[in-house]
């Protein structure tokens, strides 16, 4: 007997040849959605914030609306400076590996206003749980580029001591957590470092971010689940960009609700926002991290926004997906947006921007000259090969001290 | 001095540790208002709150995971994971994110974590409350496993497992949780006060991690063993009338390997036993150091007396146990040869 298939499996609205189809986002009004109080109760504001989205800028590139986070001039400078450092960073870093000069990267193309504004909008003490696309948390922390070059070459000043691959960073006094290649792993941990901030009676917050796919982990439900049970002062961020490498949001759930309806659920609010408006990120961060704060409990936010390049150095996009799609896109892009609208508020001109991008332009490749100073894959000064035994216990036991001689008698 | 069973050497480590460093915290099942559904931290929530000894919802993942965040952040949590069966939810946190986050930061960051876990059958646990999964824990790297056999050493080891910046997984054998089962389940159980073992310092004390103890001194061979099977080892030599140096391995990683090269030096044989499943269990680590290590002082093959590589059942629990008679079987195997 032939079999008759009737399982449902999700397919994106386009693949390779067709034209890019984002009719099934939907979008609210800039302006559209109210701003509750962060002490109003769950069940009052569930629905508004996780299925209509938050934004603020509307099409003639004005700021409107409740969630309006009225920033200064010198803040939006700051922001779209960033932003502008990340995309020119990840640009060069991109074309570095296409070199040979490292062996893989991962750019936040069109992501740039989720990162940067999520950083700009917490405190400083705040612990950051990134994902591997979060690199504008590293920028608007003000990271020194040139640490993050040493991480991508795995050289003498990488602080990972070359043990983790390119873009995996870590920065201990900038409070940004440890990227893991298994993905979500930093939910739980997240809610875990913000369940001892509370324990302790501390203020800080903790915020983690994850890609929209990998919500289908065990580790979102984990995090979901503690964060609820305990109130834990925690913002934890999803970010749709409608890709996991080939598989489009559907695969992790999206195509009946919002990732950000999951929130409700575990009686968690869920808010929807445009990922691709620096303000509305900076504004709905806000707003968590006040409910956090004021020992409200925790929030969920989904940042819809679009990868508007490949997964990895790894992957070609155009094998799985319509090549027009970020034009297609209808949340634009974060940076001339921001752009768009600084113009117009009278903050920014056409002749600042480009020599702001010059500026960073000559800063990347300034940082590129300094990190190789520090070693390149083919070329010293190396790291020191003992240390491939060291950290992985606090002491080095009996058995690695006689592996170290076992490698030193190799090399001799 | 006071007479403990190991649940109470266990509770005092803990009891002792919640006194001492304010950072110390323990999570897991149950452990809070009820005190653990084998009692091993009875009290504690009553005498430290109940943000220092925290009930959490049913996952293992979860409770390492946030666990590890805590670590992070200046905690020093103890995790009870209910049964060592229920510990692989939380493998990926364990495997992918504890045992590797000091190396993969450069000691940038730590969870300094104790997994407290009750391992072993003879309880008539069946297939999911009876397994000793600790060779999937020593073939990782970044971990250090502990299994004690007695109150004395639970508690020294527990304290030092907890002040340790390593994450350690901690093995607890329930089946001698209420006294020193010798594999012989017709006899009446024998409770720890008899034991010398059994008499516990109600005060601070450690013992180190990374040490083997020679529990029996003797000439003839050398018995590998931990947990509930230094008990059967010891009742098995007697048995086989052989004159076994019994070694309690106590800490599997780090291995203490000297005290295990000298006694083979010494003996020219050695048993290992463990109540593990045989392949690729620890007890394949143990004849790959013997041989390493002793190769020229054996007078004949090494022996292995394990638990089957089957599932553990619940009707034929005593077949599938390494009971005395087995280990014994398997001494005059290994006194034979050669």
């Amino acid at each position: 007997m032939p079999r008759t298939p009737r399982l449902h499996i999700p397919h994106p609205p386009a693949r390779p040849g067709d034209k890019p189809d984002f009719s099934y986002v939907e979008i609210s009004p800039a302006g559209a959605v109210p701003r509750p109080d962060v002490m109003t109760r769950l069940r009052d504001i569930e629905r508004s914030l996780a299925f209509e989205m938050v934004r603020v800028l509307d099409e003639n590139d004005a700021a409107v609306g409740p969630w309006d986070p009225h920033l200064d001039a010198h803040d939006l400078q700051v922001g779209l400076q960033h932003m502008v450092l990340t995309r020119l960073f990840d640009e060069r870093m991109q074309r570095k590996q296409r070199q040979g000069k490292i062996s893989f990267y991962m750019k936040s193309l069109g992501e740039e206003a989720v990162s940067v504004a999520g950083a700009m909008a917490l405190d400083p003490g705040d612990m950051l749980f990134p994902s591997y696309r979060n690199q504008g948390l590293q920028i608007a922390r003000g990271r020194n580029p040139v640490d993050m070059m040493c991480q991508l070459l795995s050289n003498s000043k990488d602080m990972c001591k070359g043990r983790q691959m390119p873009v995996m960073y870590h920065w201990a006094r900038g409070n940004i957590f440890s990227i893991s290649g298994n993905v979500a792993t930093q939910f739980p941990q997240a809610v875990g470092w913000a369940m001892a901030a509370a324990i302790k009676g501390e203020d800080n917050i903790a915020a983690a971010w994850i890609g929209e796919g990998s919500s289908a982990e065990a580790d979102f439900h984990y995090a979901m689940t503690f964060a609820s049970v305990y109130l834990a002062p925690v913002v934890l961020n999803i970010v749709n960009n409608q890709w996991a490498i080939s598989t489009f949001q559907g695969f992790a759930g999206g195509e009946r609700r919002p990732f950000s309806a999951r929130g409700p659920g575990y009686g968690i609010p869920g808010i929807r926002v445009d990922g691709n408006d620096f303000l509305a990120v900076v504004a709905v961060t806000r707003w968590a991290s006040e409910r956090a704060r004021r020992r409200v409990g925790p929030t969920l936010i989904e940042h819809v926004t679009h990868r508007a390049d490949a997964h990895s150095t790894s992957d070609d996009p155009s094998r799985y997906r319509s090549k027009d799609e970020a034009l297609a896109w209808p949340l634009g892009d974060p940076v001339e947006r921001m752009k768009a609208h600084m113009i117009r508020e009278g903050a920014w001109s056409e002749k600042q921007h480009v020599e702001l991008v010059e500026t960073l332009s000559r800063l990347v490749d300034d940082a590129w000259e300094d990190a190789i100073s520090y070693g390149t894959m083919t070329e010293g000064p190396w790291l020191d090969k003992n240390e491939l035994f060291e950290d992985v216990f606090k002491d080095i036991p009996p058995h690695l001290i006689r592996q170290r001689e076992q490698l030193r008698e190799m090399e001799d | 001095m006071a007479r403990m069973n190991m649940i109470q050497a266990l509770n005092s480590a803990m009891d002792v540790m919640l006194g001492r460093d304010p950072n110390v915290v323990l999570l897991g099942q149950d452990i809070g208002f009820f005190g653990g559904v084998f009692r091993a931290t009875d009290g504690l929530q009553r005498t430290y709150g109940e943000h220092r000894v925290i009930d959490a919802p049913i996952a293992e993942g979860g409770i390492v995971g946030s666990a590890i965040g805590m670590g992070v952040n200046g905690l020093r949590p103890v995790v009870e994971i209910q049964f060592a069966d229920y510990i692989y939810p939380g493998c990926d946190q364990i495997i992918s994110e504890l045992a590797r986050l000091r190396y993969r930061t450069a000691g940038d960051f730590f969870a300094p974590l104790t997994i407290r876990t009750p391992c072993g059958g003879g309880i008539r646990g069946g297939q999911t409350h009876s397994q000793s999964p600790e060779g999937v824990f020593t073939h990782v790297c970044g971990l250090k496993v502990i299994m004690p056999s007695n109150p004395y050493d639970a508690k020294g080891l527990l304290i030092s497992a907890i002040e340790d910046d390593d994450p350690v997984i901690f093995f607890e054998p329930k089946r001698i949780y209420n006294g020193p089962f010798d594999g012989d389940p017709d006899k009446p159980a024998v409770p720890w006060t008899a034991h010398d073992k059994g008499e516990v310092p109600e005060d601070y004390y450690t013992l180190p991690i990374g040490r083997a103890e020679v529990v029996v001194e003797g000439a003839e061979v050398t018995v590998l063993c931990y947990g509930t099977m230094v008990h059967v080892c010891k009742a098995a030599a007697r048995l086989a009338e052989v004159d076994a140096e019994i070694i309690d391995i106590r800490t599997m990683v780090p291995l203490d390997v000297e005290t295990l090269r000298t006694s083979v030096e010494k003996t020219g044989r050695c048993l290992i036993a463990h109540e593990a499943t045989r392949f690729s269990g620890f007890g394949a680590e143990l004849v790959a150091t013997v041989q390493e290590e002793c190769f020229y002082s054996l007078e004949g093959p090494i022996e292995r007396v394990t638990g089957w590589d089957t599932p553990y059942p619940h009707a034929f629990e005593w077949e599938y146990f390494p009971g005395q008679k087995r280990v014994a079987a398997g001494l005059e195997r290994v006194m034979e040869a050669g």
